[in-house]
């Protein structure tokens, strides 16, 4: 609790949130119509998703004005810290419940599929290894017969994404160093290595993806294994590319001569944030490539 | 400890003067009472929205046989009404109260966060948009009405359901974002915020079970959200995680939707847990026994209800280790939940009691609640609920544990409150026939089920065996009544909130304690401009 400045700040009534919210039943509810084959819902997500980038700039705009105009002080700067820790723990546990759908099937769902009796299953025959994209069968009442695929290994590109993310963890805390010892040159130049090596991961994914899908014969449909990779390499990359559109943003604000040695809880928020997406992917790496 | 004073800055100081009126006061508020009151209300339209939908269920099921509906639609009513009352009438209700009260109760000039509170709440309309919208849709030929598949959305069935699916989840995304949206916010406010002095083992009760709440939401919200994510790839984008020709499992949906569907029944009963000690102290005139002891239940409730949740379905098909460890490990929770009704009637003991209606609801209350708690005991062993499970017993089980344990603890807490936020008092009449109509409707209501249940009619079917009409019968026309008594709450409220009625002092019960009632009813718009010091 704060003793010395006693002064919390409440921000006057804001439009943002209401928008946003609209936008994101716009959104939403678009996206229901698109999937399922009636033609505004293209138009409707449009719509919210230009409501939400309004609101995007808007909200972090002006939250970045107040806070360059000296509003937050330490106690506000303390219910931000609070919040960042208690909002990544609410990601780690998204993460977790694609990590227990991975244990669930490789080590309860597929062996219990292979030991049933055979008298008593569609499925005979099958045999529990992983990777498995399954015995095959009927699927929604439509045939779903199990292509041949080459799982992941985990040498090659993915070792390079490991180096890459790992790298880019130090540079970010190279970068807070400087912040830190008011050095803005590396500051800069330690958020700018962090972008790239940011981009450079996003593009050795997209690379990734694009070698299963067309040589590797496996995609989001391939099963247990294809749902399980790309479900959750594909929510971790979504995070990088969040991820690194913040660390932009920051590097803007540092190249603009935003944060102070003292404070700066927008930079740390971010790092914090980065260092999540990092640990995920050591998981990600041991677990689904690896092992 | 330092005695300087806060005041709540905005960025212009001129505020109050240029403030929005009308709708874009609503829209656009960052105040913690204006956002309570929005959540207040969405909670109380929303209670009686669900409510009519299972006025149409229990219509259907006056008599055997189909009379009024389609099969399909009677499980559109069935599953919205639950995620209705749960996601969008006790929560909301729950996180209305936090709103109004934490920061009056631990002396704070405002929750932490206050754009992300007022955002918190407008996710709800657009979810409860979403959730009820196929409904109308239906009627112009798009899709085939709301989702079907009751509230737990089992695959395989929600995988191969219709659009009210679709919007079934993307419903339960804003959900799940307003709800983690909150508990950010509520931690945040009780860590960040206490007024000088005020200990976290000073706190109100209230703010404690908020705490844990906030926690066990944030660890399992996002869970629901991965399962639903993976419902939806599996219905359009081709992905098996729930299906085995492709080396899924339905079952694995169970799973993640129980983990996070357990802690969530402690997650609608810890607020309710927190403020019902401090009514019972007040109408017994003396303070709160055991508190300690039940901040750590809280706690250990708070963990033990994360690692139990296959009780939901000891069906299925486990090994036996694992139904023995979920039997027991779920039996354990009530020697906690025992050491709080312990507190409970303790809190009570040798008082000089008064029973108006707060009281009358918080001692119903204990009543009530206990029998879900000990008939939750008898689904809680493997062999009873091999016959038990999904029969009426279970539905009569968990209406005592959320109407009663839930709605009817809500209710102690809004006439406990009422006169605080309105500054007017209710008709102590209209309030104790309020509470009789609803404990002894929701008794026939409910009873009936226990029997129906032990006799093996099965929840979720429009249509039954003749040997199930009376009861079925008794149920129906007390639900009617049940429902229908609720227009006198919805009276109360209303005619304190347009000021009808006496006017409430500052503290309006003997004995109520707390820094809320220390300001004036209602209290200002900006409550602590000064900080209070707790000492
Ligand atoms: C000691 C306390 C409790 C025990 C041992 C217990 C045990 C159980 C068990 C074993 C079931 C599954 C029955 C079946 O489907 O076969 C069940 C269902 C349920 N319980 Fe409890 N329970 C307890 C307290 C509560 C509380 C406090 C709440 C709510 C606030 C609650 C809400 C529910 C709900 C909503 C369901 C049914 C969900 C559904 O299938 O739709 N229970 N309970
Ligand atoms: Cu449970």
């Amino acid at each position: 609790m704060a003793t010395e400045t006693q002064h919390y700040y409440v921000p006057n009534p804001s439009p943002y949130p209401f928008i946003l919210s609209s936008g994101l039943l716009l959104l939403t509810s678009g996206f229901v119509f698109k999937m399922n084959n009636f033609a505004p819902g293209v138009w409707m997500m449009f719509l919210g998703f230009l409501c939400v980038l309004y609101v995007l700039f808007g909200w972090f705009g002006k939250v970045i004005g107040e806070s360059e105009s000296g509003q937050y002080r330490e106690w506000e700067d303390k219910s931000f810290r609070i919040a960042m820790i208690v909002f990544i723990s609410s990601e780690v546990a998204f993460f977790a419940a694609f990590f227990g759908a991975l244990f669930f099937v490789r080590n309860i769902g597929i062996p219990e599929l292979a030991h049933f009796d055979p008298s008593l299953t569609p499925y005979k025959g099958f045999t529990a290894i992983w990777p498995s994209a399954g015995p095959g069968g009927m699927v929604l009442g439509k045939l779903y017969e199990v292509a041949k695929f080459e799982p992941m290994k985990p040498l090659g590109l993915p070792a390079i994404n490991t180096m890459i993310l790992l790298t880019s963890g130090l540079t970010v805390t190279w970068a807070h160093w400087g912040l830190v010892k008011d050095n803005r040159r590396q500051l800069i130049l330690g958020l700018f290595m962090t972008v790239v090596l940011g981009i450079s991961f996003l593009l050795c994914q997209a690379y990734e993806y694009h070698h299963a899908y067309t040589e590797m014969g496996l995609t989001l449909g391939t099963g247990a294994y294809g749902a399980t990779f790309f479900m959750l390499t594909g929510f971790h990359g979504f995070h990088v590319l969040l991820g690194t559109i913040m660390l932009t943003v920051i590097l803007l604000r540092s190249i603009n001569g935003h944060f102070k040695p003292n404070h700066h809880f927008a930079f740390e928020g971010v790092a914090w944030y980065w260092h999540f997406v990092d640990v995920v992917w050591l998981l990600l790496f041991v677990l689904v490539y690896w092992l | 400890m330092s005695t300087a004073t806060t005041t709540a800055t905005h960025d212009h100081s001129h505020h109050d003067h240029h403030a929005p009126s009308g709708v874009m006061r609503w829209l656009t508020t960052t105040n913690h009472k204006d956002i309570g009151t929005m959540y207040l209300t969405f909670a109380l339209v929303m209670f009686l929205v669900g409510g009519t939908m299972i006025l149409g269920v229990r219509a259907e099921l006056f008599k055997p046989g189909l009379q009024l509906m389609k099969p399909e639609f009677f499980n559109q009513l069935i599953g919205v009404h639950a995620l209705v009352m749960i996601f969008a009438a006790l929560m909301p209700a729950a996180t209305g109260f936090a709103n109004w009260m934490l920061p009056l109760q631990l002396g704070a000039p405002d929750m932490a966060l206050p754009r992300l509170n007022n955002w918190g709440f407008w996710l709800l309309p657009p979810a409860a948009i979403l959730l009820t919208a196929p409904f109308t849709l239906a009627l112009f030929g798009i899709g085939d009405g709301a989702v079907a598949t009751g509230w737990t959305l089992y695959a395989p069935l929600s995988v191969q359901g219709g659009i009210g699916v679709d919007f079934a989840i993307f419903s339960v995304h804003l959900l799940g974002i307003s709800s983690v949206l909150g508990s950010i916010n509520i931690i945040v406010t009780i860590f960040n915020m206490r007024a000088p002095g005020m200990t976290l083992f000073k706190m109100p009760l209230f703010a404690w079970g908020w705490l844990i709440t906030a926690f066990l939401l944030i660890a399992t919200i996002p869970v629901l959200a991965g399962a639903v994510t993976m419902l939806l790839t599996d219905r359009h984008f081709g992905t098996h995680f729930f299906d085995a020709a492709g080396g899924g499992d339905p079952i694995l949906f169970q799973h993640l939707f129980w983990f996070f569907g357990h802690p969530e029944v402690y997650i609608l009963l810890l607020p309710v847990w927190g403020f019902i000690p401090h009514i019972l102290s007040a109408f017994s005139r003396k303070p709160v026994y055991g508190y300690k002891a039940q901040v750590y239940s809280f706690w250990a409730i708070g963990i033990l209800s994360v690692v139990v949740w296959a009780h939901h379905f000891f069906t299925v098909g486990m090994p036996v280790p694992a139904l023995l460890y979920f039997m027991y490990s779920t039996m354990s929770i009530s020697l906690p939940l025992a050491v709080l009704f312990f507190c409970w009637i303790a809190t009570m003991w040798k008082g000089s009691m008064s029973f108006e209606t707060p009281m009358l609801f918080a001692t119903g209350w204990i009543i009530l609640f206990g029998i879900g708690g000990l008939t939750g005991l008898v689904l809680a062993d493997v062999a009873a609920d091999a016959q038990y499970h999904h029969s009426y017993f279970v539905v009569a089980h968990f209406h005592y544990t959320l109407f009663a344990g839930g709605i009817m603890g809500i209710m102690a807490g809004v006439y406990f409150w009422l006169p605080k936020m309105t500054g007017y008092m209710y008709s102590e009449k209209l309030g104790k026939l309020h509470f009789w109509m609803t404990a002894i409707a929701f008794n026939m209501t409910f009873i009936p089920q226990f029997f129906l249940g032990l006799a093996g009619m099965p929840r979720r079917i429009p249509d039954y065996a003749l040997q199930f009409a009376e009861f079925n019968m008794i149920s129906s026309i007390a639900a009617f009544i049940l429902g229908l008594s609720q227009l006198i709450l919805v009276y109360n409220i209303v005619s304190c909130v347009r000021g009808k009625g006496e006017k409430a002092k500052d503290n309006p019960w003997e004995g109520a304690q707390g820094l809320e009632w220390t300001l004036p009813s209602p209290p200002p718009y900006h409550s602590f401009t000064e900080q209070p010091v707790v000492k």
